[in-house]
């Protein structure tokens, strides 16, 4: 069966952009999530938006899944193949095909690199703003499937936020535009839905992408507490005084030091928690919100404050943050990274919740935070090769992502559902809303053809795990045990 | 109590979907202008009584509150507390409420620089078209948890489900506001605006009216100080009057209108030509309000911004029979249908609303 549609896809694409062998099926095996693979029967590498919508085409004539891969960075399982499915790399599609540098927009087809844009915008004075960590490698094309933040979002909004138009295919192979080259378009804003809607509802082959000008300067203060809460607080006391800082970042303890021995970027080891908060704008703007941050800091109990003198100390303190996985990778063999979302003010109940199951799963677990915008990244430290860690690890997750759920909050900020979260989606919507997003989803693929399994749990799943749904940080009975 | 409302108000939903009677979903009243016209057998559903503010924590920047609550009321606490709807919505009338503005939505002058109405929405509250009580999104800054129905309300005009509960992002006022005015031609008055917003400044409003250009500034008082330097022009003292002005259609410019035309189109669209018309524009040129003395043919409006990639809605009429917003071209009518399907499969959620078809 497969050597026929193997047959028709060399039709359509040259013989080395049809990959069926074992061993050139193997890289494409898994994404950033490594714990989850799945050898996929097909590999295609299109290069023009009339391949794909032909791939499209012959996929749903003869009733073949279908899975789109970007640079394959993701972190929960969204690129995940599938086995008797085709999957369709995107890296081929790489051209910055416009910059507009008077409209600020970029068109760029969807395997161009996140940095690449703000690189070739750099020489009028613009970039794209959003900036997830993987951004050196991470595609535009997976930033809109799973709406990547990064360090400056609270500030510069989400992926939803910079992108004006989409050009995508629908299972059928038929193209769309989505959004318009004004700020608006008519009718429902599909533009937000396709936004993480992690290759569910469409392939998208072009973006055109919104610029904003470089600050003129940007300058960070670190600030040292002994105390979580008290870093908790002074995030708050910030946005409080009406400053929306550019980036805010927490670490805790066990991160700091393992990326001071990693790194040496000048960490404070006696420390519970390290802030860094970053300002950007005019040189004049700089000035007075730094000023105010230094003071801010200082009445919230930092023990020590350190501010960026020039790029190199700015860079420097950052690196530090920046490194935090890397870190991870040096101090434990595996690790695996959670994206829970919380109101702020549950920062301080949640990571001594963490502390408690880090204590019982007996793993170590690096905590570190968006705290502007409340989204926790613990990194929970394990060993694959110990049998029955990888498990262990799972649960604890797990359990970290339910308790985010309890406070009010998400269980995934910016890294998607995937494959990884699909079982705690039981537990944020109810049977009713999982059945509209089924309903959203029928409405462009019926037969359910586009990355099929992933994001949206069936209810029969749901019903077989037991998993109890909790809304808004509230459940009916609180005070009644959970077995 | 409010889950009593929620329960009638379902209730309604149940029935009127049994016996296939269209709702007209009403609250303020303060927008029932716009859009096309609602069904003449529609039932009214007033969800007004279901209003207040649930949830308001400054430091978390997020407010929620139920569809009814007055957006006065929820621009003064705000304004307490030194914040704001970033977006500036327009209110049309002192009725106006949190639900039309949402489902209207529609944005006021710092929409170019800061967002629009869709971009603070966090998450929504809401029953569909078979009276299920669903919740999407949440109070967090960050949510991809499933797919993005929260902000597919936003200007569904209530075809999808109605409101009930609606949580924003808020943004911290800016501590100082400059409006500078200079003279100048369209043309030229369209190439500065899209100029300057690529350059780092704090230009949170631009407007181009009657060979004037406005721009207003906001933030740090020293960074206000040193734009205006180096933008020039006069400093323009009635500058909160002028943007309430042009934000609530009160300006002279709006009147008296035999049709008001919105066109949302590229920044960089050179001057439009249009006879017998007035024209403002707003966003940095992506905005272009033609009002017209005379009878347009909506046809050659619609043709104009359609070349310029963007579309064209008939914002306040008084003779037309065009329908209000720009037709969808069939693959996204489709989608559209599929979609309106799904909220609301017996189709009484404000029929006919934004389109005719559903």
């Amino acid at each position: 069966m497969s050597t026929n549609l193997i047959n028709k896809l060399r039709a359509i694409l040259p013989a080395d952009a049809v990959l069926h062998e074992t061993e050139d099926l193997k890289p494409y095996e898994c994404d950033g999530l490594s714990a989850y693979r799945q050898t996929p029967m097909i590999v295609v590498l299109p290069q023009t938006q009339s391949q794909i919508a032909q791939i499209l085409q012959l996929c749903h004539a003869t009733q073949t899944p279908v899975v789109a891969r970007g640079a394959g960075t993701g972190l929960s399982g969204g690129a995940l193949p599938h086995a008797k499915g085709v999957l369709v790399s995107l890296a081929k599609l790489n051209r910055i095909l416009e910059i507009d540098p008077l409209t600020r927009t970029a068109r760029v087809q969807p395997g161009v690199r996140n940095i690449a844009i703000s690189d070739a915008a750099r020489p009028h004075g613009l970039y794209y703003a959003p900036d997830p960590s993987s951004q050196i490698a991470c595609s535009i094309g997976g930033n809109v499937a799973e709406n990547s933040g990064g360090v400056h979002c609270l500030k510069y909004g989400l992926t939803v936020h910079n992108i004006l138009k989409l050009r995508m295919l629908t299972i059928d192979g038929e193209s769309l535009e989505i959004g318009s080259d004004g700020l608006d378009s008519p009718g429902y804003d599909l533009l937000a839905l396709m936004t993480g809607s992690e290759g569910m509802l469409g392939i998208v082959t072009e973006i055109t992408v919104r610029l904003i000008p470089v600050p003129e300067k940007a300058q960070l203060v670190m600030a040292t507490f002994e105390d979580v809460q008290k870093a908790g607080q002074a995030v708050a006391n910030v946005i409080a005084a009406g400053i929306i800082p550019a980036g805010m970042e927490m670490m805790d303890k066990i991160t700091i030091h393992a990326v001071e021995a990693f790194l040496h970027a000048g960490y404070d080891l006696s420390a519970e928690a390290i802030l860094l908060c970053e300002s950007d704008g005019t040189a004049e703007e700089v000035a007075d919100e730094i000023e105010r941050i230094q003071t801010i800091m200082k009445s919230s109990g930092a023990t020590r404050i350190t501010t960026s003198q020039n790029e190199v100390e700015r860079l420097r303190l950052w690196a530090g943050r920046k490194a935090a996985f890397p870190a991870a990778g040096r101090v434990s063999p595996d690790y695996y990274c959670m994206d829970g979302t919380i109101p702020r003010k549950h920062l301080a109940n949640v990571l001594k919740g963490i502390e408690t199951l880090s204590r019982k799963y007996d793993l170590r677990c690096m905590n570190v935070f968006h705290a502007g915008d409340g989204n926790l990244h613990p990194l929970i430290l394990y060993d694959a090769n110990i049998p029955g860690e990888l498990e262990k690890t799972e649960e604890f997750g797990a359990k970290i992502l339910e308790m985010c759920i309890h406070a009010g909050g998400t269980i995934t900020g910016e890294h998607g559902v995937g494959m990884e979260k699909i079982n705690q989606m039981c537990t944020q919507f109810t049977p009713d809303e999982l059945s509209l997003f089924h309903g959203i989803k029928a409405a462009f693929d019926p037969q359910q053809l586009l990355n099929p399994g992933k994001a949206v749990p069936t209810l029969h799943r749901c019903a077989e795990l037991g998993a109890m749904h909790v809304h808004s940080g509230s459940e009916k009975f609180s005070d009644l045990p959970r077995f | 109590m409010q889950q009593v409302l929620i329960d009638q108000f379902s209730a309604t939903i149940r029935a009127a979907a049994e016996n296939s009677q269209p709702l007209n979903i009403r609250s303020g009243g303060s927008k029932s202008f716009y859009g096309n016209p609602a069904s003449e057998q529609a039932q009214i559903l007033d969800v007004s009584p279901y209003q207040g503010i649930i949830d308001y924590e400054p430091t978390e920047l997020v407010i929620t509150a139920r569809a009814g609550t007055p957006l006065t009321d929820i621009e003064s606490l705000l304004h307490q507390h030194k914040q704001m709807l970033a977006f500036e919505p327009p209110h049309f009338a002192d009725t106006a409420t949190l639900g039309g503005c949402i489902a209207a939505g529609l944005s006021g002058p710092r929409r170019a620089s800061t967002g629009a109405a869709r971009d603070f929405v966090l998450g929504v509250r809401i029953l569909d078209g078979t009276g299920h009580d669903l919740h999407f999104g949440g109070q967090v800054m960050k949510n991809v948890a499933g797919y993005d129905v929260s902000r597919l309300m936003v200007g569904a005009m209530g075809t999808l489900g109605i409101l009930l509960e609606i949580s924003l992002k808020v943004l911290p006022l800016p501590v100082v506001e400059q409006t500078v005015c200079l003279e100048i031609n369209e043309a030229e008055a369209i190439e500065y605006m899209n100029r300057w917003a690529g350059r780092p400044l704090p230009i949170s409003a631009t407007c181009y009216i009657n060979g004037q250009l406005y721009m207003r500034l906001s933030g740090a008082e020293s960074a206000v100080r040193a734009a205006q330097t180096q933008l020039g022009g006069e400093i323009y003292p009635a500058g909160d009057a002028f943007w309430k002005s042009v934000r609530e259609h009160a300006h002279d410019f709006f009147k008296p209108a035999v049709s008001l035309w919105r066109l949302s189109v590229k920044s960089t669209t050179p001057p439009l030509l249009f006879p017998q018309t007035k024209q403002l524009i707003e966003w940095n040129g992506a905005l272009r309000w033609i009002n017209c003395q005379e009878k347009q043919t909506a046809g050659s409006i619609r043709l104009a911004a359609q070349k310029t990639g963007g579309h064209a809605t008939l914002f306040r009429n008084h003779t037309s029979a065009a329908p209000v917003f720009q037709p969808l071209n069939p693959a996204l009518a489709g989608i559209h249908q599929r979609l309106k399907q799904q909220f609301d499969p017996a189709g009484i959620l404000n029929p006919g609303r934004l389109y005719p078809e559903f």
